[in-house]
């Protein structure tokens, strides 16, 4: 079992070093390797999940093995396989490979396949380290990495300079919110225990013994959520995602809609407990949820990109998900992570699918695809309606139990949250309706081939069977020591809430269809009737502008300009340059006493006698 | 041993000078043999360590006058071990890197083994004389090196700084600094009363008969100051960027890679070895001063437009690094800093050497002007991103597990200080990720169509050792972090005989 556990990590990291070192120049070699490592690791997670099941083997799994030893200070690097590891990695590996598969054709003809896919694989590691980490420092580490694959996948086609900034902003931006990380985990450890030789990063350890007195818990507890607010693009750090869409899509898929920005909300799961006793930080928590998956929603409205109201969509969802933790949902929290990585990977293949036989992105381009690309619309009709929330598809059951919790604990987010599904399903509609019926504007797409449709059937079956796979009992058996059941609204509070969400979202699909399908009203009158709202929306609440309005602004023209200055006017040429005048003074001065005539010398050679003789006398 | 790692270069440099100046293949194959057989050596020293008994080991001794108690004594622990490794892979890979020195070529290798040779017998000496002695010799070499063999400073098609004013600056610099620093080593050596340079028997001299606390204070701030000037502390950096922008790529890479380790070494080995009381008290200034180097350093750097500029300021900003680790005073933070002096001196080495490879088929390092390299040169490309990547502490590189080390370790003492120094890492982020977009990203530039890539196995060889040095340590640290703690801790337990601990609380169930 140990030995299957260390497969799963170190399977995709053999398929890495494989394309680094041999299959930069040979193409098949280099998708083979990294599709069969991350095949192995999802092969050898099944067995052990079918272990889990049927008792022959006891979660938690723990192996470790120290990494580094220094008297007074352990870090270990090991593998952590309970309930919860166990579902993520399923997700990260199965999902994965089905767009591994996929990518093997959209990237067919690029020419850097190879390194494409050598990359792919270290996510791969990268991700899964981050899953089956056993403490902080080994999440950390992998937390960077992700950042590291996703920068460099991000700006594949870096001659592209939009998508070399792309990789460049989103990589600062975790940073930024690293910063915060990294400080919640080292105060975390200060505090673990009162003997600070004792002190530890383990999870299963700091879960069991909790942290000492005095130790600014609430701080702490904000700190660590720093950086889920980065990696799963909360507000107002959400900034980097939709410019991530410049990433081949296949990465988009997986990096940037189901796995990746899922680690966010992966990491609350896993320190739930610490979370879970500090209120302040739970109303942090779901406020930035509950308002990132509402402002996102509102930019997915005013986007014509496809695959960039898709990346709104994800910000949304991903709001969604951490507003549920927030709430206390763990298990609607990461049930929803589990069936948006269904759905939300399956809408960006079907898109990509699109992209690859249109070469068009923009959907006031498309149009009346369902005729050219009948597979591709159908399984992005299913996305579609998943994201929606239509039953009995799997998004609709996920959704319901984030409201469900909602509902029961906080009717002002349970609001926000409602409106939120009205317009996911306006926003989806309008997509649909615009790029998929209708008549063709100009672009007449060509089916993808089998090995791209393939991964899309997959997908799309688990997207509709995904509430009936029994995945609340999974995770909440997750949970250590005594079960917490959530949620809890009563039936009839349940009843309600489900009929509400129906109704929205129906309002919102109807609303689309009006507008966009049967085209009652013409859509741009609409948005100048509303042309205030509208332009706030479409300069995206100016957030963008704000930031680099400081980047260039404050931190490029004063900061840095004025550390500059200091360095040019006060140390070289104040310190050093007044140092030299002080010595070349010196040197003129002195020089006087260098005449030259010789009568002056014996003068103060026999002054000099003088001296010395009436001193000696003495 | 080490008699071997020190004359192997010195031997070279005297066989150079039996060949003709035209005879240019000789003069660089002596001169890698010359730097391999240190290299081989340094990788025995690291392997054959005995960190269980600690202390100096490999030890060489010759008596030489003996009145004044002055003796040729070489010796290693765990710390200069660590930095011996990493000066003969800078040294190693600098002589692979300037094959591209086409004029003057003995003369160049000639003053090149010899700045190898200093910085050895610093690592290597046990003798404060010799200490000394190898000091001077590795910074005189620097003088003619950036002055004949270097370039300028330009900006926008104007000379920002001569390379004749660089090396002025940077001699007179070091120079002074290396006065102050003997008139406190003469100072220390009358008031010891030992009437011996020798480290180890000063060491237990004092250990007997500690100098005056107060009388520590005066010689302590000496020292420092004399060797933090080359570290280099700040305010008393600004030498250095210009230095390592006019030096050559094999001079910069030695500059910033080795020669500012000879200053934290110093300060590791000297004043904070023989005065304890003298590091105690002024060792939590040098913690806030460090902050400066860290933020105002990264802060200049993203000014900069000159890629060597920029990877200047970057270095004495990371340098600030290694000297909050020692102003810690906790042996976690200390070999923290003992580490990143060699994952900073590799990969600053590599950046200059890649700044050097394309620099002299593009003739411009100023960053507006470059662009898409990474088409023409994917191989040079993807070692630059490591570069950065090391440089911003990525996981799987020496330096991030060096940056947690000091984190980790000035926890405690320093709390203000480490949320600095945790932010100088997103300063590094934002300018390396803007050098890597700026060089290599982007539309590729039909001015750069001539360039090419490092394409045989023997143009590749420096980059590869370098990247592969800097992972192997930061995937496997474990026995590199032995062998610097069986040295750092028993000089921090010197240091502070009892850690001041925070009041134990009751834990919370």
């Amino acid at each position: 079992m140990v030995m299957l556990a260390w497969t799963i990590l170190l399977a995709p990291l053999a398929a890495a070093g494989l394309v680094w070192l041999v299959g930069i120049h040979r193409k098949p070699l280099a998708s083979s390797a990294a599709i069969l490592g991350l095949l192995i690791a999802f092969g050898c997670a099944l067995q052990l999940f079918l272990a889990g099941r049927s008792g022959a083997l006891i979660l938690p799994l723990e192996t470790n093995f120290a990494w580094i030893a220094l008297p007074g200070l352990t870090i270990q690097f090991g593998v952590l396989i309970d309930p919860l590891s166990l579902l993520m990695t399923l997700v990260v590996t199965g999902v994965g490979s089905a767009i591994f598969i996929y990518a093997t054709g959209y990237m067919h003809d690029d020419a850097a396949y190879s390194r494409f896919f050598g990359v792919l694989s270290l996510f791969a590691f990268s991700m899964l380290t981050i899953v089956l980490a056993t403490n902080w420092v080994q999440l950390f580490m992998g937390w960077e990495l992700v950042g590291f694959s996703s920068y460099l996948l991000i700006g594949h086609w870096y001659a592209k300079p939009a998508a070399a900034e792309a990789g460049k902003k989103a990589f600062i931006v975790n940073r930024v919110a690293d910063f915060g990380f990294m400080l919640g985990i080292l105060m975390l450890w200060a505090y673990s225990s009162a003997d600070p030789a004792q002190r530890t990063f383990n999870f299963l350890q700091l879960e069991h013994a909790g942290l000492v007195h005095g130790a600014m818990p609430v701080l702490i507890g904000l700190l660590l959520f720093c950086g889920p607010v980065g990696k799963s693009a909360q507000f107002p750090l959400h900034v980097w995602l939709p410019d991530a869409m410049e990433g081949p899509t296949p990465v988009s898929a997986l990096i940037h809609a189901a796995t990746m920005v899922a680690a966010g909300v992966y990491l609350l799961c896993r320190a739930f407990w610490l979370f879970e006793g500090l209120p302040e930080v739970m109303t942090v928590i779901m406020w930035v949820g509950g308002v990132t998956a509402f402002l996102a929603a509102g930019l997915a409205l005013v986007e014509n990109d496809l695959k960039r109201i898709l990346a709104y969509s994800t910000l949304s969802q991903l709001g969604y998900m951490v507003m549920a933790l927030g709430l206390g949902g763990r298990t609607a929290g990461m049930y929803h992570l589990t069936t948006h990585a269904f759905f939300k990977a399956l809408l960006f293949l079907a898109a990509g699918s699109v992209i690859h036989g249109t070469h068009e992105q923009d959907i006031r381009k498309l149009g009346g695809l369902w005729h050219d690309m009948r597979w591709t619309s159908l399984t992005f009709l299913i996305g579609a309606l998943a994201l929606c929330g239509i039953p009995p598809l799997s998004g609709f059951f996920s959704k319901e139990a984030i409201l469900t919790v909602a509902f029961a604990r906080n009717p002002a987010l349970f609001s926000l949250g409602v409106l939120t599904a009205g317009l996911t399903a306006f926003y989806t509609g309008r997509a649909w309706f615009v790029a998929f019926t209708g008549k063709a504007r100009g672009h007449h797409g060509h089916e993808s081939p089998p090995v791209m449709l393939i991964p899309l059937f997959v997908l799309a079956a688990l997207s509709i069977v995904g509430g009936f796979l029994g995945l609340p009992a999974l995770i909440a058996s997750g949970v250590h020591g005594a079960a917490a059941p959530h949620g809890g609204a009563g039936h009839a509070g349940g009843l309600l809430v489900m009929a509400v969400s129906i109704a929205v979202v129906a309002i919102g699909l109807g609303l689309a269809w009006l507008l966009y399908g049967k085209q009652v009203v013409l859509p741009g009158q609409v948005a100048r009737a509303l042309a205030l709202p509208t332009s706030f929306v479409e300069q995206r609440y100016y957030i963008d502008e704000l930031y680099s309005w400081y980047v260039l602004h404050v931190q490029q023209r004063y900061i840095a300009r004025s550390c500059e200055w200091v360095e040019q006017r006060v140390i070289i040429d104040g310190l050093v340059g007044g140092i030299t005048a002080l010595t070349r003074w010196l040197g003129f001065t002195v020089r006087l006493l260098q005449t030259g005539r010789v009568q002056a010398y014996v003068l103060v050679f026999l002054v000099g006698i003088v001296w010395l003789l009436t001193s000696a006398l003495h | 041993m080490l008699l071997t790692i020190l004359l192997a270069p010195t031997l070279g440099a005297l066989a150079l000078l039996a060949l003709r100046d035209d005879q240019h293949a000789w003069v660089r194959r002596i001169a890698v043999i010359a730097t391999s057989v240190p290299l081989l050596g340094a990788l025995y020293l690291a392997t054959h360590y005995d960190v269980a008994r600690g202390g100096y080991q490999h030890e060489v001794f010759v008596p030489w006058v003996a009145s004044l108690g002055i003796g040729f004594h070489l010796g290693v622990d765990g710390i200069s071990t660590m930095l011996v490794l990493l000066h003969a892979l800078c040294g190693f890979t600098g002589v692979l890197v300037s094959y591209s020195i086409k004029e003057r070529v003995k003369e160049y290798y000639l003053f090149y083994l010899f700045l190898i040779t200093g910085v050895f017998g610093v690592f290597l000496s046990l003798d404060l004389f010799f200490f000394y002695f190898f000091y001077e010799m590795a910074v005189i070499p620097m003088f003619p090196l950036i002055g004949i063999w270097g370039s300028d400073v330009k900006e926008g098609g104007k000379v920002r700084y001569s390379k004749e004013y660089a090396t002025m600056k940077l001699t007179i610099y070091l120079t002074l600094g290396a006065v102050v620093a003997l008139v406190g080593l003469l100072w220390l050596y009358v008031s010891t009363g030992a009437r011996t340079f020798d480290l180890p028997a000063l060491q237990q001299a004092l250990a007997a008969r500690p100098l005056d606390a107060s009388l520590q204070r005066w010689l302590f701030p000496l020292l420092l100051i004399g060797f933090g000037v080359i570290a280099p502390m700040w305010p008393l950096h600004s030498w250095s960027p210009i230095g390592h922008a006019a030096a050559p790529s094999a001079v910069s890479m030695l500059h910033a890679g080795v020669l500012m380790k000879l200053g934290s070494y110093a300060i590791i080995r000297l004043p904070m070895t023989l005065l304890p009381a003298g590091a105690q008290f002024w060792l939590p200034w040098l913690a806030s001063l460090c902050v400066m180097n860290i933020i105002y350093g990264g802060f200049v750097a993203m000014s900069q437009r000159d890629l060597k500029l920029i990877i200047g300021y970057s270095s004495s900003s990371h340098m600030g690094y290694v000297l909050l680790g020692l102003a810690c005073l906790t042996p976690v933070a200390l070999d923290g800093a003992v580490l990143l002096m060699f994952a900073h001196g590799l990969m600053t080495a590599l950046a200059f050497a890649l700044i050097g490879y394309f620099y002299e088929q593009t003739h411009t390092r100023y960053l507006p002007d470059l662009g898409g390299l990474a088409h023409q040169m994917p191989f040079i490309a993807t070692c630059g991103v490591i570069a950065a990547m090391a440089s911003s502490g990525l996981p799987g590189f020496a330096n991030f597990v060096a940056e947690l080390l000091i984190f980790l370790g000035g926890w405690d003492r320093y709390p203000v200080q480490i949320i600095c120094g945790v932010f100088g890492v997103v300063i590094t982020a934002v300018y390396m990720l803007r050098v890597v977009r700026g060089t290599f990203f982007g539309p590729a530039l039909p001015a750069f169509a001539h360039t090419r890539d490092a394409r045989s196995a023997f143009e590749r060889l420096p980059y590869l050792v370098l990247v592969i040095a800097l992972m192997v340590v930061g995937c496997w640290p474990r026995p590199f972090l032995q062998m610097i703690d069986a040295s750092a801790r028993p000089l921090i337990e010197h240091i502070m005989p009892v850690l001041p601990l925070a009041a134990p609380a009751e834990a919370l169930h």
